[in-house]
């Protein structure tokens, strides 16, 4: 409802995004990121190639590890308000690629990264660039859910309040549970410990704490891996209901998910290297259907069809 | 192998040796349980025994006498001194030290200068007290040329300091990472994630440690025989004029021949306990409204 809403909340329109980390201060300060009319069901049907707008542009990334090289000249581009899935065995690399898309990886004691990573045209990896404002702007849900020993109320409300987020706190906390479909279920105890909730309700409000910073991007690392299938089902409505108004890149060990929620495919694997090294490499990126129905690559077509990983 | 052939719910051969072993090592343990609790119970029942007769307000407010031979006498000036220094050490070491151990731990981890300062540390605390006061004799005392209570602080201090130092550290490290990665995943800097999240978690055991290094101060003889000099009547200056602390009052009384100098050594020994068994619930106390403010 809001227009103002638009320069935050990208879409398949061509609507300019401004991107803007060195000023946190001057960033768009939208306050309805759910304005956006929705289209249907966009998980069966593929953004039209034409409109097609590209929020990260990944190219000749490689990551080392003090001397080891974990994965090697991986390309690729992610779509805005689409769901990208990466699959792969274990150790080929996917949460590597996904946590340098956020910095996160940063963090990570002798991690280097080579290649680059641009977002919305701006070079990530740019010495000016500040990684909190990136990490402000591209949110993360980890594997386990991790929130902390506070209340589900001070839970939601740490990032608005170190961002100095305009407009009034309670709304802003209530519009983020209900986004992640948690409001109902809390309402009626927010000052109780976040701890108290069950492991699918604090992987969903580890979606909501995210979504309160008013992220352009969510990424996910194997967010249900610890998960039941019922709690497991309950996260992937909410990202089909929250990929109107965010990207999604998502980490998974399950094909069945990667296949039931996700637009593009990117497929990783370890290879070995002449010199005797595991490394993780992209095997192949495509449409999620085209991937699962007629992948290019046989190692895509072994492992999606169970025979190896 | 015979318990899963017989297939029983009593168990066989096997399965009762077992449970005669499991018994046994509970025996043990609770035994082992007893037995520690023996010297404690005995020091603590002893010196309220030898102790508690000899307390009373004018004890507690009273000057100290000026012959060990008298029979009447305080230890006033030695409790207010003891709350001076060892509140003087608190206020230098526990900040120090926490800062030290959140760099050792958040900043510096890995780097072969923390590892440098964190072995200084380790052999810091392995030194021993009496050289601290040595040390402070040396370098403070002999300088200024004179004992106060800050001299006896600074010694206490440097005793106070690894154990904090080490102590938050190894709290810091129980904090899980996910935990830091959560908050700076929300756009939160490294310092802030450290104030607002990591060290709330670490509090509880931080206090702790603190506490232990407050109590092993205040208990402490040796590193304030040369450094506090000594005084008659209470003296709330750190700054100037000699003073005097409840252990070096129990070391001088002890060492006397009179048994009126001996009772108030034991009289100011259980003084001691209360004051570092207060310290600890005022402390407890504290970490528990901190946490529970924490949510």
């Amino acid at each position: 409802m809001d227009a103002s809403a638009a320069t935050v909340t990208p879409t398949v329109s061509d609507a300019p995004i401004t991107t803007n980390f060195f000023a946190p201060t001057g960033r768009p300060g939208a306050d309805d990121v759910s304005s956006e009319p929705a289209p249907d069901d966009l998980a069966a049907q593929p953004v039209p190639e034409r409109s097609r707008e590209i929020v990260f542009e990944v190219s000749g990334l490689s990551v080392h590890y003090g001397q080891s090289l974990a994965i090697d000249n991986v390309s690729l581009e992610v779509g805005a308000n689409e769901i990208t899935a990466f699959i792969g065995p274990s150790g080929c690399g996917k949460t590597t690629v996904l946590r340098c898309l956020n910095r996160m990886h940063d963090l990570t004691p002798g991690a280097r990264v080579g290649g680059s990573v641009h977002y919305h045209g701006e070079d990530l990896y740019a010495p000016k660039v500040d990684p909190a404002e990136v990490r402000r702007r591209i949110g993360m849900v980890f594997q386990r859910p991790n929130p902390f020993p506070k209340s589900i109320y001070d839970n939601v409300a740490y990032g608005p309040k170190i961002n100095r987020e305009k407009g009034k706190l309670d709304d802003i906390i209530e519009r983020a549970l209900t986004r992640a479909a948690l409001w109902d279920e809390v309402k009626d105890q927010l000052k109780k410990s976040a701890l108290s909730l069950s492991g699918g309700q604090q992987q969903r409000l580890c979606i909501a704490r995210a979504l309160a910073v008013q992220p352009d991007v969510l990424l996910m690392d194997e967010p249900c891996s610890a998960l039941d299938p019922i709690a497991t089902s309950r996260i992937e409505d909410l990202m089909a209901e929250l990929k109107r108004d965010y990207t999604i890149v998502i980490v998974t060990h399950n094909m069945q998910q990667a296949a039931r929620v996700s637009d593009m495919t990117a497929f990783f694997t370890a290879e070995l290297d002449d010199a005797g090294q595991r490394h993780g490499e992209l095997v192949e990126y495509d449409k999620t259907e085209l991937m699962f129905t007629s992948p290019s690559d046989s190692r895509t077509e072994g492992y999606i069809t169970g025979r190896f990983g | 192998m015979t318990a899963i052939a017989a297939s029983r719910l009593t168990g066989g051969a096997g399965r009762s040796f077992r449970k005669s072993k499991s018994a046994l090592a509970t025996i043990f343990i609770y035994a082992a349980f007893l037995v520690a609790l023996v010297p404690l119970s005995l020091i603590i029942g002893y010196v309220i025994y030898r102790g508690a007769s000899v307390i009373n307000w004018d004890f507690l407010t009273g000057d100290i006498a000026y012959s060990p031979r008298a029979p009447s006498g305080g230890i006033g000036p030695a409790i207010v001194g003891t709350l001076l220094i060892t509140g003087a050490a608190t206020a230098m070491a526990v900040p120090l030290g926490i800062l030290g151990g959140i760099w050792l731990q958040e900043y510096g981890a890995r780097s072969r200068l923390a590892s440098f300062v964190g072995f200084l540390a380790d052999v810091m605390t392995g030194v021993p007290s009496i050289v601290m006061g040595l040390f402070i004799y040396t370098f403070i005392v002999l300088e200024t040329k004179q004992t106060n209570a800050f001299a006896g602080a600074l010694a206490l201090g440097c005793l106070m300091l690894p154990v904090v130092i080490r102590t938050t550290e190894e709290m810091l490290r129980l904090v899980p990472s996910d935990q830091r990665e959560a908050s700076m995943a929300l756009g939160s800097r490294k310092a802030r994630t450290i104030v607002r999240v990591v060290l709330p978690a670490a509090l509880p055991g931080i206090v702790s440690g603190a506490l232990l290094a407050v109590a092993r101060a205040a208990g402490e003889t040796a590193p304030l025989l040369f450094t506090i000099g000594f005084t008659f009547t209470t003296n709330t200056n750190p700054f100037s004029g000699g003073n005097t602390a409840l252990p070096v009052q129990i070391f001088g009384n002890a060492n006397t021949p009179f048994a009126a100098a001996q009772d108030r050594a034991w009289g100011a020994a259980l003084t001691l306990i209360v004051l570092v068994f207060l310290f600890t619930i005022v402390a407890r106390v504290f970490s528990m409204l901190a946490a529970r403010k924490q949510g």
